[in-house]
């Protein structure tokens, strides 16, 4: 029928994946390959979110990301993707990336970080945006304790990561007060017109960020404006949630001067809306409704107040931000169960009979695994090649390793194209990309940081923290020459 | 005798030149019935109209067999009468008798008359069977869905909304939807059996769960309206109406017409998916099926020769003139007749969160008249709190209960305002539930009930129950949860339990005293005739 063939010529949302992030704070991971196309159960990480895009139906997705990584992509995917390049060394806020993107915009976006890894029912977050016509809504999760040792770190660090506090209102859906602990001096404060407001908010701090945003199109047109945001999660989204209850946006009287005050510093309030006329109509409907979002003072629903945000908080499932090696091990340990479609041991890895693979190993691509090998719970890359009497426990190898005979590999991570020669211990560590670890080298709760290569019958103990693994480093470069 | 001579001699020219001496043979009959003494009576002459018809008819058709049968004829035919007799059994095939009954001769005896009589009445009877064979072939093949054999009048089909229980209606509304490509929405929870046929759906289980995101087959404006029915953001009869016209003037405004479909059919069948959609959500209401057979009209009447754009515009006024006018000018015209009837120091009870009642009450005070207000809540929806808030906002001195007081409080009311959400053709007020409640408590106080409802929301259904036709709510909302403690938590386990959750009840006519209208105020049974003289308007 032609109604059915007829596409709408409008769109409601349009998806942008942000794939051009640098992964600072794993460089260990990152300084030879790109965040984007890091393994995550032989899946590239990009996968993930446009996986999650795919299934709900999205059709055309707009990825930003570097050149390297657009060469070295290639995602199976029946959606349109649409790469934008932007130079790697810019060092671009993802509020620039948006900025520089701003003529593809047509109607409200979809921002999507290219390290979410989630199973969240999107409608959920998409509904509050278009039943509230909000400005602003985003996903957030209840934070899950990693259980697995990381390699580098030595007991539970919670050093430089500092908590967010997420300020809700009764229904646990409206978004009033988000601050980051960075930002605050020694006080948390909270401005009276809120309280006056909302007089119940509950705070939250164990809450995680998925990077996960619903914008509307007049915020992109008022990021082209205002050129002095640079990231969305840092500046933009505390400004938008700030700006609810700022006294410009909720008074019919001056919204006239601050249309007429068009200085840099007074910013336009970022809800333009597309006829003035049809929206006197959608502003009497909603005044002849008998619906108020809060009770207990005399206001009218939504307090009168154009800018709205909203947050879906997950409480089960699965939400994680694979930006830190603790979040990558667990997201390897938890992903393949939810996601992966096909066998975990592919088609085309040779394992012999006698070697022993667990049922939650994953196997990758043109393997060869020798007999009486041993792997388990672990995640094995593509054209792999594991020798015999090797036993693998807790690990993640990626693609192109080659595991000689009689190593034992516990807890680590070996990245691309090493060579893990005969007999090697290695344990919770890290090996970087194309190193080699010399035969019979044991190596023992190092840090994430084995970049030269060790010679044979050295056994090396571990140090905490990043300044140890840096002087042992050198002191390593120093024993190896 | 010379006669009956004079009579087969006759019979024998008329049975050869039939078709020619038709008219002579008529006009011989009746004179020489006239001879005989006897005046025609109406049967008869009635009875001479039709063969004279038949006759005419059997002229055309004739012509070819007719010679034939002239050339057989002269030879059997020697006695007149029995010849007849035997003629007229065989004429009861039915297109084309062969002879016509022009056995009716002239000058016969009383007895040969009599037979003659009854002869033409079988052959009169056959025909007519005939005529009648012929009319309902003719109208079964004209007609391609006829009714059924009954020739009762065709019984109105029942609203799908309303047969929840019929396997067979559900699987069609299935089948729509799928070609329509609108996910179809499943009930939640056991039903109390009495409103078994009505749907019943969870809140938390909206229609967007379904449905890809961004949603490409239903235009976004329409998707966020459906969200805003289902969630409740978007409540109360006006409201409804307002926020889906302003749905469509965004449809209308991001339609391109495709190529060879014309505007006026093509938007129409644009639209209706979208209601199917809006119809999954929440069940229209009766002022949304007034407006969208408003729109659905004005859209056919869009002339093919204009421009799309102006076309476009044109559609775009119309919705802006209909709201103007039926909502904003009838709520004007109503509250000026409402506040002739609002004297000072009266106490009015309302009930419920009715936006025209608030409007008419704010703007008595407005105008000066002091009186005060008694608010009457009711469970779950709550609307009189909103009510409470407009009123006081406003400056009005309210009180508030809930409904289980109002016996206590009707005896210092003086009057109650009740707004509907639509009034049906037999003078009934539908309206939230416990309206009804209300009335009957102040008819039994004498306290009168004034009705206020614009000409918009009147339509054509009848009801006489609230059973019937109602709509069932979320039966979650009735759950209370206290301190943590939700006693209700799982309902659904227990076999024996059901919860129900009603929007809509209505009001006999009795209960009501007087409906205010922007055609001004009429009594109950006066909406039928309302209801003419609109469709006369239109």
């Amino acid at each position: 029928m032609l109604l059915l063939i007829l596409m709408l010529s409008v769109m409601e949302l349009q998806a942008v994946v942000m794939a051009a992030g640098g992964g600072s704070r794993m460089m260990d991971l990152t300084y030879s390959m790109p965040k984007p196309l890091l393994p995550v159960g032989n899946k590239p990480l990009i996968w993930y979110p446009l996986n999650l895009l795919e299934k709900i139906g999205f059709e055309e997705v707009i990825v930003i990301t570097t050149k390297e990584v657009h060469k070295q992509m290639n995602i199976d995917t029946k959606m349109k993707l649409e790469m934008v390049c932007i130079q790697e060394d810019a060092d671009m806020g993802t509020a620039n990336a948006l900025r520089h993107i701003q003529q593809k915009i047509k109607t409200d976006i979809l921002v999507v970080s290219c390290d979410l890894i989630t199973d969240v029912a999107l409608h959920e977050v998409v509904d509050l945006f278009r039943a509230h016509d909000a400005t602003l809504s985003m996903l957030m999760s209840k934070t899950h304790e990693f259980t697995e040792t990381v390699p580098g770190q030595k007991g539970k660090k919670k050093t430089g990561e500092q908590r967010d506090f997420v300020g809700v209102d009764s229904s646990g859906k409206r978004l009033l007060f988000m601050a980051n602990e960075a930002d605050l001096d020694e006080e948390l404060v909270i401005k009276k017109s809120i309280m006056r407001k909302h007089p119940r908010m509950h705070i939250k701090t164990g809450l995680v960020d998925a990077h996960l945003y619903c914008l509307k199109k007049s915020v992109v047109d008022f990021l082209a404006d205002n050129k002095s945001i640079t990231s969305i999660r840092g500046e933009l989204i505390p400004y938008l949630v700030r700006k609810q209850f700022s006294a410009s946006t909720n008074s019919q009287k001056t919204k006239d001067d601050s249309e007429k005050n068009q200085k840099k510093t007074d910013l336009k309030t970022p809800d333009i809306h597309i006829s003035s006329k049809d929206e006197d109509l959608l502003d009497l409907a909603r005044e002849k409704s008998c619906w108020n979002d809060h009770r207990g003072d005399m206001s009218d629903a939504y307090h009168g107040g154009k800018l709205r945000c909203y947050v879906h908080i997950m409480e089960d499932g699965m939400c994680y931000r694979v930006n830190t090696l603790a979040a990558y091990i667990e997201a390897n340990r938890l992903a393949p169960k939810v996601f992966s479609e096909e066998f975990p041991i592919h088609p085309t890895a040779e394992i012999s009979e006698q070697s022993m693979v667990g049922a939650d190993s994953i196997i990758g691509a043109a393997c060869h695994v020798s007999e009486k090998s041993s792997i388990k719970r672990s995640t094995i890359g593509a054209s792999s090649c594991i020798k015999e009497k090797v036993k693998i426990t807790n690990s993640i190898i990626m693609n192109g390793v080659t595991i000689e005979e009689g190593c034992n590999i516990q807890g680590s991570v070996i990245c691309n194209q090493a060579v893990i020669s005969r007999g090697a211990d290695i344990k919770y560590c890290l090996v970087g990309s194309g190193q080699c670890i010399e035969a019979e080298g044991s190596c023992f709760t190092m840090g994430p940081l084995i970049n030269c290569n060790i010679p044979f019958l050295l056994s090396v103990a571990g140090c905490p923290g990043e300044a140890g693994s840096y002087q042992l480093h050198k002191a390593l470069e120093a024993a190896v020459n | 005798m010379a006669g009956t001579e004079g009579i087969t001699q006759q019979e024998l020219n008329n049975s050869t030149g039939e078709t020619r001496d038709e008219t002579d043979s008529r006009k011989n009959d009746y004179l020489q019935s006239k001879v005989e003494g006897k005046a025609l009576s109406k049967e008869e002459k009635l009875k001479l109209r039709k063969e004279k018809k038949q006759q005419k008819k059997n002229k055309k058709d004739d012509k070819g067999p007719a010679k034939e049968e002239k050339a057989k004829k002269p030879v059997p035919v020697m006695d007149g009468q029995q010849a007849q007799q035997q003629r007229a059994p065989p004429t009861s095939p039915l297109v084309t008798p062969e002879a016509p009954p022009t056995g009716e001769k002239s000058g016969k005896s009383k007895v040969e008359l009599r037979a003659d009589r009854r002869a033409r009445q079988d052959v009169d009877r056959t025909s007519k069977q005939g005529k009648k064979g012929d009319r309902s072939q003719l109208a079964s093949t004209a007609k391609t869905k006829a009714p059924p054999s009954e020739p009762q009048p065709v019984v109105k089909r029942l609203p799908e909304h309303i047969q929840a229980d019929d396997p067979a209606v559900l699987k069609k509304v299935a089948k729509k939807l799928e070609r329509q490509q609108i996910p179809l929405r499943s009930d939640y929870g056991s039903k109390v059996s009495l409103f078994s046929h009505l749907h019943q759906y969870s809140r938390k289980a909206p229609l967007t769960q379904q449905m890809s995101i961004p949603s490409t087959v239903i235009h976004p404006s329409i998707v966020h309206l459906g969200l805003q029915y289902s969630q409740g953001i978007i409540a109360g009869s006006n409201s409804r109406c307002i926020a889906l016209l302003h749905a469509f003037k965004q449809v209308i405004r991001d339609y391109a017409t495709p190529r060879n479909e014309e505007l006026s059919r093509d938007l129409v069948n644009k639209l209706k998916p979208y209601i199917s959609f809006l119809n999954q959500c929440r069940p229209l209401s009766a002022s949304m099926g007034n407006a969208i057979k408003y729109i659905k009209k004005e859209i056919s009447n869009v002339s093919s020769n204009i421009k799309e754009e102006e076309a476009k515009t044109t559609l775009q006024n119309c919705i802006d003139k209909y709201i103007e006018e039926k909502i904003h000018l009838a709520a004007k015209a109503i509250s000026k007749s409402a506040f002739e009837k609002i004297s000072d120091g009266d106490v009015i009870l309302v009930y419920g969160c009715s936006s025209l009642v608030n409007y008419i009450l704010c703007d008595a005070f407005e105008r000066g008249r002091k009186f005060r207000v008694i608010v009457v809540d009711s469970r779950p929806r709550l609307e009189g709190r909103e009510t409470l808030r407009r009123l006081v906002k406003k400056g009005l001195s309210c009180t508030y209960v809930l409904i289980t007081a109002v016996s206590y409080m009707l005896p210092e009311v003086s009057k109650v305002f009740l707004g509907a959400h639509a009034l049906l053709a037999n003078g009934y007020v539908m309206s939230r539930v416990g309206a009804s409640q209300i009335a009957l408590v102040a008819k039994a106080y004498n306290v009168p009930v004034l009705v206020c409802c614009e000409t918009y929301k009147f339509c054509e259904r009848v009801q006489t129950d609230s059973f019937v036709s109602n709509e069932l709510d979320d039966p979650d909302d009735l759950i209370v949860t206290r301190k943590g403690k939700t006693e209700l938590q799982n309902w659904q386990d227990i076999p024996s339990l059901r919860l129900l959750n009603l929007v809509y009840d209505v009001t006999p006519p009795d209960f009501v005293d007087l409906v205010i209208t922007d055609l001004g105020m009429i009594p109950c049974t006066s909406v039928p005739v309302v209801l003419r003289v609109k469709n006369v308007d239109q």
